[in-house]
């Protein structure tokens, strides 16, 4: 036992210093908040924070997924007729534009890693806000057209094929899994505005990029859900 | 700070791959292959999201942690399906019990 | 060590006053104080809603209020204890004041996430008072279809959105926990290194993290049935109510792992500043909180035993959920070793230890019981289940809480507490707690079914025990926040290490520096390294 009776820790007489830091003489990057020790700490933890958040974000739609195979499990021919009314080809595109909505975020986070002009993380970030908005644009002209032939669960559901009540089954799951999805599309369009602003004040440099890839993995984690409800939603009547 | 730079061109590489995936997958679809279809389409879209999670996330030039935690998020999800699954499966298979 | 015995200076209580600095707050140890003072609101009114139900359980005939009002009264009291009260009650306050000061941090990881958590409990709190005050609900906690979709008024909306709503806070806690941990440890401080209240929450943050989500999207997707009549869960609609069992207890079965692991992490740290030794088996205790957390994601179709699972998902499921005893059994064990031939004291934190250990056993050893199929049959939704899941909530969390709120008041508040009062109120906790909810396995064993305003008279002895009982847990529970708050200004200083404890948070004054710490602390060896009793002996 050492005779002070504790640990090895001994703050010595200055105890109480608000504001400082491990080594007061250090230069400190102006982004670096004041409880972390080096920008590499500060940047893994906040990845790591969104790897976490994403995993959240898996249970939150695995649930709904989970609600998508008990009630297919159910009604598998119901469900194939009902997806045989989807638009095949606007789901496909819109696969398409999120694919291409990645590629330039991606793009984007590596135009700050490698300190490029503001110009060329604006101009990523603008292209992907761009393709986020034609998909949502083109999900809005789908749900109108569902609202238009009276495929929208509910009172006023119609439904001709011989499985209506699977069908109105599965346009409960469209709905809700779809808009769900859109919801995140807007939350991450917000979010890129944000990281679009502050890029253009020139935040973003190799030193200092980790906002610009935290988004991005929000972002491509909205891509990963469409790729799986698009074959989930679109493709099971495919071959009808 | 340090992060991996991947070159510009395996992004495009990934890329061509995911619209060369969906191109396949909707061609798959159109075809009528019983039950294969569901498998090919889901081998389709989990190996497309391997690509996204691997190169456009990061993934692949991550810490193990990183892999640990995206893992276990997939893992998390199938201990739900599956379990969830055993009841709706094995229903009826006692003579006389609800189905 | 003497440089900093002395409190003077500032400390984060007093750097900064008036509402603005505490409402904006970063700090981790002042949000911690937010969440005490408002889970400790929300304990009373939940309380409150228990008292009226044990009143009204004093007679056989419903004649303190009408069977109606009394569906919701203990709706009201199922949802504020669960879901804002025992789920933050531990980790939102011990929990965020203590993580960062074990593994030598200055603060959590997301600071302003931190804040941000506390105010979306708050929000998600309102709404369920708003649901409360406007009519009430009637579901019963579990929010179950089609009480919840069909047969019930319309603010299980209202309240469904608080509950999801507060999700996020717990959501937000486990990550920035998670964080912390892995990416905040001091140097030197390795995984073997850190405290087991670190541990425990570790491994209830992975259960906040991996399963409120689910519970999330199941009461949101009640919320857009009601409202938008997408058919779900509905039977009407063509729903499976079923799957909603599934998905509501995929989370609430591990919920309450949540309730019970932060209270065994306090467990650990008290057992051993009260033994002075090191607790027997380390590892064990430490990875018997991971096991606990993931076997509890395995076991939740035990409460669906009677609602049509299948018989052989219920074999599965009877199987998995015996095997949370192991690492339960292993913990209790551990425990127990710590305290052989320890140097025992028996402060009030000690004599909390004391009753969690006896209570828990018994919550415990109950739930095989009722992880047993035909048994659970006979019992499931009877005063059975009530007394066991109460042993287990109350018994094993509240009491966790209360004692480690006595063990670290001296370090949250730099004062001292008095100690005859609090020796008291433990012995009240503990003896009104048996007197109440003893008696309800009996009379659940009998068959008197949980959830109705009336009995038949042959139960009434068993009833009246129990709220018998109910009223000395009450005083019970009065006393300390009396003598606590009192303390504030009255009790004698504490200094950074009244029990003699090992850990970092005792080596720094009390209350803590905005900081906790002026410099980085180096970590060279466990932070809990008691000498064997004789040592100790020899030292002073």
């Amino acid at each position: 036992m050492p005779t002070s009776g504790s640990g090895d820790y001994h703050p010595g007489p200055v105890a109480i210093q608000p504001g400082g830091h491990g080594d007061p003489h250090a230069v400190h990057h102006p982004k670096l908040q004041h409880h972390f020790d080096d920008m590499a700490q500060q940047a893994e933890a906040s990845t790591l924070g969104m790897w976490v958040f994403l995993v959240t974000e898996i249970m939150f739609f695995g649930g709904l997924f989970m609600a998508y195979i008990v009630y297919r499990y159910a009604s598998p021919l119901g469900f194939e007729e009902a997806s045989h009314e989807l638009n095949l080809y606007l789901g496909a595109i819109n696969t398409a534009v999120l694919i291409c909505s990645s590629l330039t975020m991606a793009l984007a986070v590596r135009a700050a890693q490698t300190n490029q002009s503001r110009g060329t993380q604006v101009g990523f970030l603008l292209v992907t806000m761009l393709f986020g908005f034609g998909f949502l644009g083109i999900k809005a002209y789908e749900y109108w057209e569902k609202f238009h032939v009276g495929h929208v669960p509910g009172p006023y559901f119609v439904w001709d094929g011989q499985y209506p009540h699977a069908a109105e089954q599965f346009y409960s799951l469209y709905f809700a899994m779809t808009g769900l999805h859109a919801l995140h599309m807007i939350v991450g369009i917000s979010i890129m505005t944000y990281i679009t602003i502050m890029a253009w004040r020139r935040t973003y440099d190799a030193e200092y990029y980790t906002p610009v890839e935290v988004a991005g993995l929000y972002w491509h984690f909205v891509d990963i859900v469409w790729i799986f409800l698009f074959p989930l939603l679109y493709l099971i009547g495919g071959h009808y | 700070m340090s992060g991996h730079v991947a070159p510009k061109g395996l992004y495009y590489t990934i890329f061509a791959a995911l619209i060369f995936g969906t191109f396949l997958t909707v061609v798959v679809a159109k075809i009528d292959l019983g039950s294969f279809n569901n498998i090919a389409m889901l081998a389709i879209a989990c190996a497309k999201a391997s690509l996204v999670v691997l190169f456009f996330m990061h993934v692949k030039w991550s810490s193990r942690l990183t892999w640990v935690v995206v893992c276990s998020g997939v893992f998390w999800l199938l201990i739900m399906f599956s379990l969830t699954m055993s009841d709706y499966m094995s229903r009826g298979w006692v003579p006389g019990t609800w189905k | 060590m003497d440089t900093i015995t002395t409190t003077t200076g500032l400390n984060y209580l007093n750097n900064g006053y008036g509402l603005k600095s505490w409402l904006l707050t970063k700090d981790h140890k002042r949000i911690a104080l937010l969440y005490l003072w408002s889970v400790t609101a929300f304990f009373a009114l939940g309380g409150f809603f228990a008292l009226l139900i044990r009143l009204e359980l004093l007679t056989p005939a419903a004649d303190l209020v009408q069977p109606e009002t009394y569906n919701k009264l203990f709706t009201m009291h199922g949802v504020i204890m669960v879901f804002f009260f025992l789920i933050p009650s531990i980790p939102a306050t011990l929990g965020n004041f203590l993580i960062p000061i074990m593994v030598g941090a200055k603060d959590l990881a997301f600071p302003r996430i931190n804040l941000l958590s506390w105010y979306i409990y708050i929000l998600g709190g309102l709404f369920t008072i708003v649901a409360a005050a406007t009519g009430g609900i009637d579901t019963g906690w579990t929010f179950y279809v089609p009480y919840s979709t069909a047969a019930s008024n319309s603010h299980v909306i209202l309240a469904g959105l608080g509950v999801f709503i507060t999700g996020f806070s717990s959501i937000l806690t486990g990550l920035n926990f998670v964080v912390t941990v892995h990416r905040m440890r001091a140097p030197g401080l390795t995984w073997f290194r850190l405290p087991l209240f670190v541990w425990s929450h570790y491994a209830t943050s992975l259960i906040m993290i991996l399963g409120t989500p689910v519970i999330a999207i199941t009461v949101l997707l009640v919320a857009v049935e009601r409202g938008l009549h997408l058919g779900i869960f509905d039977p009407a609609l063509g729903g499976d109510p079923i799957l909603f069992q599934h998905l509501f207890w995929f989370y609430s079965h591990p919920a309450v792992y949540i309730m019970i692991l932060p209270a065994m992490g306090v467990i650990s740290e008290i057992v051993q500043a009260f033994a002075r030794k090191n607790v027997f088996g380390y590892a064990f205790v430490a990875f018997s909180s991971l096991a606990i957390a993931i076997i509890g994601f395995l076991v939740w179709g035990h409460h669906l035993f009677v609602s049509g699972e299948s018989t052989y998902a219920g074999l599965i499921f009877s199987i998995l959920s015996f095997l949370v005893a192991i690492p339960s059994a292993v913990k209790v064990f551990n425990w127990t070793a710590t305290i052989y031939k320890g140097s025992v004291s028996f402060e009030s934190p000690m004599l909390y230890v004391f009753g969690f250990i006896g209570l828990f056993t018994i919550g415990g050893l109950t739930g095989l019981f009722l992880a047993t199929m035909g048994l659970d049959v006979h019992v499931h939704d009877t005063y059975f289940v009530i007394a066991h899941f109460h042993y287990v909530m109350v018994g094993g969390a509240i009491m966790g809480y209360l004692g480690g709120i006595h063990y670290w008041w001296p370090k949250i508040t730099g004062r001292m507490y008095p100690e005859g009062l609090a020796k008291f109120a433990a012995l009240c906790v503990f003896v009104g707690f048996n007197l109440t909810f003893f008696p309800q396995f009996i009379v659940g064993y009998l068959g008197m079914p949980r959830r109705y305003a009336m009995y038949p008279e042959e139960f009434q002895v068993y009833n009246v025990l129990s709220t018998a009982g109910a009223s000395v847990l009450g005083v019970g529970y009065l006393i300390p926040i009396i003598y606590l708050i009192w303390s504030l200004k009255n009790s004698p200083l504490a200094g950074p290490n009244p029990w003699g404890a090992k850990g970092l948070e005792w080596e720094i004054p009390s209350p803590p520096p905005t900081e906790n710490f002026a410099v980085t602390p180096v970590v060279t060896q466990g932070t809990h390294q008691y000498a064997p009793s004789r040592e100790v002996g020899i030292a002073h």
